[in-house]
């Protein structure tokens, strides 16, 4: 497996993956999403619960690219591993992106919902506190120009952050939140009716495939990147 | 029907924020891999 996380060799894998991933993002995302605004509106929700559609998958992945980075990074600090590093920091924009989605659709169905933009119970603040160590882990990233320090102290910063990703998920267990529990349970069986949720699974399959096609694309960037610099260092030394 | 809707506007703001967070991503990320490219090509 290791071989495939050699830079040369995830160029190749990569670069043949890139179109068919972008054609099955568009037609299961563009599905999805027609699917889910042509949804009856729901008895108590009215239309808001086509919001459900994007703030639901934008949650999860918000919190699964955290984890994504954060096991990246431990790779990166135990085997010195440098795509690793790198597909962290290529994923970090993304997070954050679908971080903000989450938090401004939930606010956007909070207000006429719950009757506030916004409140400070555990899953939303840990949420927020979740988008503050992506924004500062970037920042972090793009301070230092030495790489290698660079990587590792973003790569700790990181594994700090954690436990906000941990409790942006489990928080509705632990204390009692405005925010509802999980949405989809496989412990919990069938909340949502099948009108929403199939559509609701398809928007979900098809974020995550943008989610791919947009991390493929960035950690080929950086790739890119770490090979021009190593190039223009050559040119120096020579 | 829609236009006696009250959430309508909820709807909206939602999917354009969304879309517009998207946009700009994919609009970065493209930008990026093209610069990196031309980088590295300049090097070669």
């Amino acid at each position: 497996m290791w071989k495939y996380a050699s830079p040369a060799e995830f160029m190749r894998v990569t670069e043949r993956l890139l179109w068919p991933l972008w054609i099955a993002t568009g037609a299961v995302l563009g599905i999805g999403l027609i699917w889910g605004l042509s949804v009856p509106d729901d008895y108590q929700q009215g239309s808001t619960v086509k919001i459900l559609f994007i703030h639901v998958p934008a949650a999860m992945l918000a919190i699964n690219t955290y984890a994504l980075m954060a096991v990246a990074s431990i790779i990166g600090l135990i085997r010195r591993h440098h795509v690793s590093f790198l597909v962290a920091k290529a994923a970090a924009p993304i997070g954050a992106a679908f971080t903000l989605i989450a938090l401004i659709t939930g606010a956007v169905w909070g207000q006429p919902m719950w009757g506030t933009w916004w409140v400070w119970d555990a899953r939303l603040t840990a949420v927020l506190i979740m988008f503050f160590f992506y924004l500062g882990y970037m920042a972090l990233w793009s301070a230092i120009d030495e790489p290698e320090k660079a990587q590792d102290l973003s790569a700790i910063v990181c594994l700090v952050g954690v436990i906000f990703a941990f409790l942006s998920r489990y928080a509705v267990m632990f204390w009692a939140t405005l925010h509802q529990g999980s949405s989809l349970s496989v412990d919990a069986g069938q909340r949502i009716d099948d009108t929403f949720r199939t559509p609701l699974y398809i928007c979900m399959i098809g974020f995550y495939l943008f989610f791919f096609a947009v991390l493929l694309v960035r950690a080929r960037t950086e790739i890119r990147l770490r090979r021009a610099q190593r190039l223009r260092q050559s040119e120096v030394m020579a | 029907m829609i236009s006696g809707d009250p959430y309508l506007p909820y709807v909206l703001i939602s999917y354009g924020s969304t879309a517009v967070i998207l946009g700009l991503l994919l609009w970065a990320t493209l930008a990026a891999n093209a610069r990196a490219r031309q980088a590295l090509e300049d090097r070669r």
